[in-house]
């Protein structure tokens, strides 16, 4: 099952190193990774997507709470956080299809960012699986290249903290 | 103060009250060295190889219990101590390693000895610095003491360039750290223990299933004194020897690949295991699916990281082991006081009857026995307890656990988790500079000898004399051990030969004394006469080459299926 870790970090050399350094020597596989500041500058928020068994989930949250420079481990359950991806993807778009793509792009509220003879860029921002839907639609108009950002995510603005790391803090 | 950088790191040392460090000096950490000739009240010991150091250093925290300190230059230097490092890792011993770096402007440009150090240890130390500023240096320091004894133990390393060894410094070592993400468990969730501690009293089959963490944890009084109170049966792993008394009613032995057969008995057909710092190794559950299988587990342990890691605990208590043990001995005292603890007397003595029905044996011969060394050593030194072993890796080490009778923790000091040839004389030589008064003896392999043997010379010129009784097998034994039963008797690459080296000569050569064993009649006189040396000694015992360490579970197996002495007319091993 697919598991969204949100991990803060001290905004040190090699933080992020000594993560994923765990991650490989442990043998957990992550399927995406994203890394950047949160509201303290001395701080970073690691968001992990993992697919795990629950037992391999709570061994890779109680390793990563033991790297020093780890400060809190959070588990994102789904219903109860907010989760956001940035794709852009440069789609073929001859001129006879462009109208077609576009009015795709409206439905899924993705900007056109960029414009070419026969090509064009898209940005989508969404819960992932809506990007993965809009991949999936465009794809047969022919995909030259795609990025994605992997994805962030917060609790929910009703929410403390999570009740999976309240959970943890048991064993701590 | 002012001062530069170098002195700054003694000073740091110097605060946390280190005695003893151990190190060679190198280009990259000159300064340092420089500091240490201008002065220090730190005991520097010269290494032979930064291997050794590393051990030593390991040496010294498990004889002490204090925080081991070792410095190695950049490069070559920094690589030699991965090895401790890891072992330090894997048998979670506390090490402060200092290395030198190259200059922060050569960083980045493949400089002469230069390497990612801090990048290749990553995944071997609790934590790890590259100092990249000199203020940071005593802040640094401080918190590499903290993290390394706090928790779980285990090793740091701070890798300083050399223009911050020799940058000016106002030095002020600081009073406390500042480590928001490290926070280890300060006690044992009281819920937990009370229902461990009724578990414990409900049980017919308990036994307390010990590792190195309960020494790490300095909680060994605790420990027996929850052991006396419920009668209950104690088994300790090879981290753990030494943890409870081994003469003592309640000791149930060593389980595991070539614990005795009875031990493994009794920790496999438990009804409820008290594992107390303890891990589920490998070499302890054998086929992990068919460990125990009726055992529901308490699991007692500093790292949250290790509760049902492997095995599912049913009772996980996460705390330091001293105040565990203590409360969950408080909380089996108030239910013996409602007369609510039986104790296990039937399980006792079938403990008990297993010991008499497989004990350890081997056959004695013409030719001189690798037990027979170690059960002499036990005999002239039993009584006594200023004796302090160390072993190196493979047949010799388990026959060490199997036959001597260690009373005392820190009293049994050897490569576990790493598994690490060549521990036992630099791991001799760092205990024998924590207990000067102690009389120290490694017991070798013949291929771990010659893995880190240079170390003589350290212990000779040191004043650090130790005794060195090598099982000389002729082999790698452990390795031909496994290549007679499961390769087919093919035997690829394991005959060291008798030939050479002439260990004796080998040890003259040292300025250490040097004698050649090789029949039971001499033996006794020749360890008597290396024991009351008080110099640095070497005994090579050469022993039959055809005898294996017996019993043994197969790689695999489970633990209840382990394979004995295939001799059929063994003899019981005289005690």
């Amino acid at each position: 099952m697919a598991h969204t870790l949100s991990v803060l970090v001290e905004n040190r050399p090699g933080a992020l190193m000594r993560i994923t350094s765990l991650f490989v020597r442990r043998g957990f596989n992550i399927e995406s990774l994203a890394v950047g500041p949160t509201e303290r500058h001395d701080v970073s928020r690691v968001t992990l997507r993992v697919n795990c068994e629950q037992h391999t989930l709570e061994q890779i949250q109680k390793q990563m709470h033991k790297l020093v420079n780890v400060l809190r481990v959070i588990e994102l359950e789904p219903g109860e956080a907010v989760e956001r991806e940035l794709l852009l993807v440069k789609v073929a778009a001859p001129p006879d299809r462009r109208a077609e793509l576009m009015a795709l792009g409206e439905v899924f509220r993705a900007r056109v960012v960029d414009l070419g003879p026969d090509a064009l860029v898209f940005e989508v921002v969404g819960p992932p699986e809506e990007l993965a839907s809009f991949e999936e639609l465009v794809r047969p108009h022919g995909i030259k290249e795609l990025a994605r950002t992997g994805r962030v995510g917060l609790a929910r603005a009703s929410r403390e903290t999570p009740r999976r790391a309240q959970r943890l803090e048991v064993l701590r | 103060m002012k001062m530069l950088g170098s002195d700054a790191i003694l000073r740091s040392l110097e605060a946390e009250g280190v005695e003893v460090c151990f190190g060679i000096p190198g280009g990259a950490i000159l300064p340092l060295y420089d500091a240490i000739a201008r002065g220090t009240t730190v005991r520097h010991v010269l290494a032979r190889h930064e291997q050794g150091a590393g051990h030593m250093a390991e040496g010294y925290a498990r004889a002490s219990g204090r925080v081991g300190v070792a410095f190695a230059t950049s490069g070559p230097g920094a690589t030699n101590l991965v090895t401790p490092i890891a072992n330090a890792w894997m048998d979670s011993t506390p090490l402060v390693c200092v290395t030198g770096q190259v200059r922060r402007p050569l960083i980045g440009t493949d400089a002469f000895q230069e390497c990612d150090i801090t990048g290749i240890t990553i995944p071997i130390v609790k934590h790890s610095w590259l100092v990249q500023d000199v203020e940071e240096l005593p802040h640094v320091m401080k918190a590499a003491f903290h993290i390394a004894r706090t928790g779980r133990c285990g090793p740091v390393l701070v890798d300083v360039p050399r223009d911050v060894q020799e940058a000016p410094i106002d030095f002020e070592y600081p009073d406390a750290v500042d480590l928001p993400g490290w926070r280890p468990p300060r006690r044992g969730h009281a819920r937990q223990i009370k229902e461990a501690a009724s578990r414990l009293a409900a049980a017919e089959r308990p036994i307390l299933y010990v590792g190195g963490g309960t020494v790490n944890g300095d909680a060994c009084g605790e420990l027996r004194e929850l052991a006396e109170l419920g009668r209950l049966p104690v088994v300790t792993t090879l981290m753990g020897k030494g943890a409870f008394p081994e003469t003592h009613e309640l000791f149930a032995g060593w389980p595991g690949m070539h614990g005795p057969k009875w031990s493994n008995y009794a920790l496999n057909k438990a009804d409820v295991i008290v594992a107390c710092g303890a891990r589920f190794d490998d070499r302890v559950t054998g086929k992990l699916s068919a460990f125990a299988p009726g055992a529901s587990v308490v699991h007692l342990d500093i790292d949250a990281a290790e509760i049902g890691k492997l095995r599912n605990a049913d009772v996980p208590v996460v705390g330091p082991l001293k105040q565990v043990l203590h409360d969950l001995a408080a909380e089996l005292r108030k239910l013996s006081e409602v007369g609510e603890l039986r104790p296990p007397e039937a399980w006792l003595l079938q403990i008990a009857d297993w010991r008499d029905q497989f004990p350890l044996r081997y056959r004695r011969g013409d030719v001189l026995k690798p037990q027979t060394v170690v059960e002499t050593l036990r005999s002239l030194t039993a009584g006594r307890d200023d004796v302090i072993w160390t072993t190196g890796v493979g047949q010799h080490q388990m026959w060490a656990m199997q036959y001597l009778h260690c009373d005392r923790p820190r009293s049994f000091i050897t490569s576990g988790g790493l598994g690490t040839m060549g521990f036992g004389i630099p791991a001799a030589v760092g205990a024998k500079a924590a207990r000067p008064d102690a009389t120290v003896v490694c017991i070798d392999g013949d291929g771990c000898f010659q893995m880190t043997g240079q170390e003589l010379a350290t212990s000779v010129l040191e004043g650090l004399p130790i005794v060195v009784v090598v099982i000389n097998n002729a082999y790698l034994g452990m390795v031909q051990q496994w290549q007679e039963l499961f390769y087919g008797e093919r035997y690829s690459h394991v005959h060291l030969t008798h030939a050479v080296p002439d260990y004796a000569q080998l040890a003259e050569a040292y300025g250490a004394a040097g004698f050649t064993v090789s029949t039971e009649d001499e033996l006794e006189g020749v360890l008597q006469e290396a024991l009351a040396l008080g110099r640095t000694a070497v005994v090579d015992a050469r022993v039959d080459p055809a005898e294996q360490c017996y019993p043994m579970i197969p790689g695999g197996a489970a633990a209840l299926d382990m394979i004995e002495n295939p001799e059929e007319e063994t003899v019981e091993a005289g005690s």
